[in-house]
């Protein structure tokens, strides 16, 4: 009788390893296979969410150059997030908004704020504790919005926001499209935020601005400079 | 009779760029501009502390110093406008400064922050420099870059365009060409 219990247990002991390690399996299968075999998003006609992070200073300035020249009927409706820290990108997306809700068809848009993952100068304790805090945060965020496209161009309040779309992307949630312009400020070297999306293959588009860094890197893409 | 007025527009941009500022009062640097034919100048000098006190007399923001018009604020909304209306502009190597200048065909002088921690506005400037498009210089070779500056060596920048950007993500989003 306590044979039984024991062996009992011990078969399910092993099945439900056995379980953990197919699925574990099964999930690094996955990701590889979104990391390797990602193409373009089959054929569509109806506009894209778009979720679109600004990075402050000339990240900001140039990401809404972009939007500038993207079709804004195509890519709606969009929602732009932007560090707490960062008063400037608000009002100045919002600015662009109404000017572009004017002249295309009012297709709407919001903007919300992301805590910052790591401030100039904070120390590296503090650090780790905040870009919990925003990883948190942003995969709520991304789940809550399943944007069909995800825009960033840096600097490192982006790599959450990228790292839940990626995830939910691997688990089969979404099927969001990541796409990363490196700033037109890189022009040998890539920044830590483009490194992390290149090697870690996240992004399904990423964007330099200069011939020599796409001979550097040959995934990334060189298709003309913002400015 | 109005004479043309040439001036030159200092920028540190949104923050403050003090070893700029600091090299730019300066009467031999003055002089310099003002033996290239430069009749004014005008510099947006950020939040820094340092005020200007050579080519102004100090706690002036305004006077007229060896024949040269010289000003200086803190900041202003329009920038763009200062730019566009200089025959030289010594700027901060910010892409937003560097590319407003360069696309308003501006010449330019541009002076990177050393003091910046990841300092990627080195590789920006001398990428340009490299392609006759501007000069670059550090604080401390300003004068230099100031006396041996020739405009007319310069070369044109063409504006670049997000069209190639748009059309990659249209695709990459499945949207017909």
């Amino acid at each position: 009788m306590e044979m039984q219990v024991v062996t009992n247990l011990h078969t399910g002991v092993l099945w439900g390893a056995g379980f953990l390690v197919a699925g574990v399996l099964l999930l690094a299968l996955r990701m590889l296979y979104v990391m390797f075999r990602r193409g373009p998003a089959p054929a569509r006609t109806k506009p894209a969410k778009t979720l679109i992070v600004l990075g402050s200073g000339g990240h900001t300035a140039e990401m809404l150059m972009l939007m500038d020249s993207l079709d804004k009927a195509r890519y709606s409706p969009r929602s732009y997030v932007v560090a707490a820290t960062d008063p400037m990108s608000g009002p100045k997306a919002l600015a662009r908004e109404r000017l572009w809700q004017k002249k295309d068809s009012p297709t709407g848009f919001r903007i919300q704020q992301i805590p910052r993952s790591r401030e100039v100068g904070q120390s590296y304790i503090t650090s780790v504790a905040t870009t919990l805090y925003s990883l948190v945060f942003a995969f709520g965020l991304v789940l809550r919005e399943a944007p069909e496209l995800v825009l960033v161009n840096g600097p490192g309040t982006c790599i959450p926001i990228c790292a839940a779309a990626f995830v939910y992307r691997v688990l089969g949630l979404t099927r969001t499209q990541i796409v990363y312009v490196e700033s037109i400020a890189r022009t040998r070297r890539f920044s830590l935020s483009a490194k992390l999306l290149y090697h870690l293959r996240m992004a399904d588009l990423l964007f330099v601005q200069w011939e020599q860094l796409a001979r550097t890197y040959p995934r990334a893409v060189y298709a003309g400079r913002l400015y | 009779m109005l004479s043309a007025t040439k001036s030159v527009f200092v920028t540190v941009g949104t923050t403050k760029f003090e070893a700029l500022v600091e090299r730019v009062d300066s009467l031999e640097l003055l002089r310099a501009l003002k033996s290239k034919g430069y009749t004014s100048i005008i510099i947006q000098k950020g939040n820094g502390a340092y005020c200007p006190s050579v080519i102004v007399p100090k706690g002036q923001t305004k006077a007229t110093t060896e024949g040269v018009q010289v000003e200086y604020f803190d900041y202003s909304p329009s920038l763009a406008s200062y730019i566009a209306s200089a025959a030289l502009v010594i700027s901060h190597a910010g892409s937003g400064s560097i590319f407003e200048t360069l696309t308003a065909g501006v010449p330019l002088i541009v002076v990177p922050n050393p003091l910046l921690m990841d300092n990627h506005q080195v590789e920006l400037g001398e990428q340009l420099a490299d392609m006759g498009h501007l000069v670059s210089a550090a604080p401390d070779e300003l004068l230099t870059a100031v006396r041996s500056f020739d405009a007319s060596r310069l070369v044109p920048y063409d504006k670049g365009s997000a069209q190639g950007m748009v059309r990659s993500i249209d695709r990459q989003l499945g949207f017909a060409a």
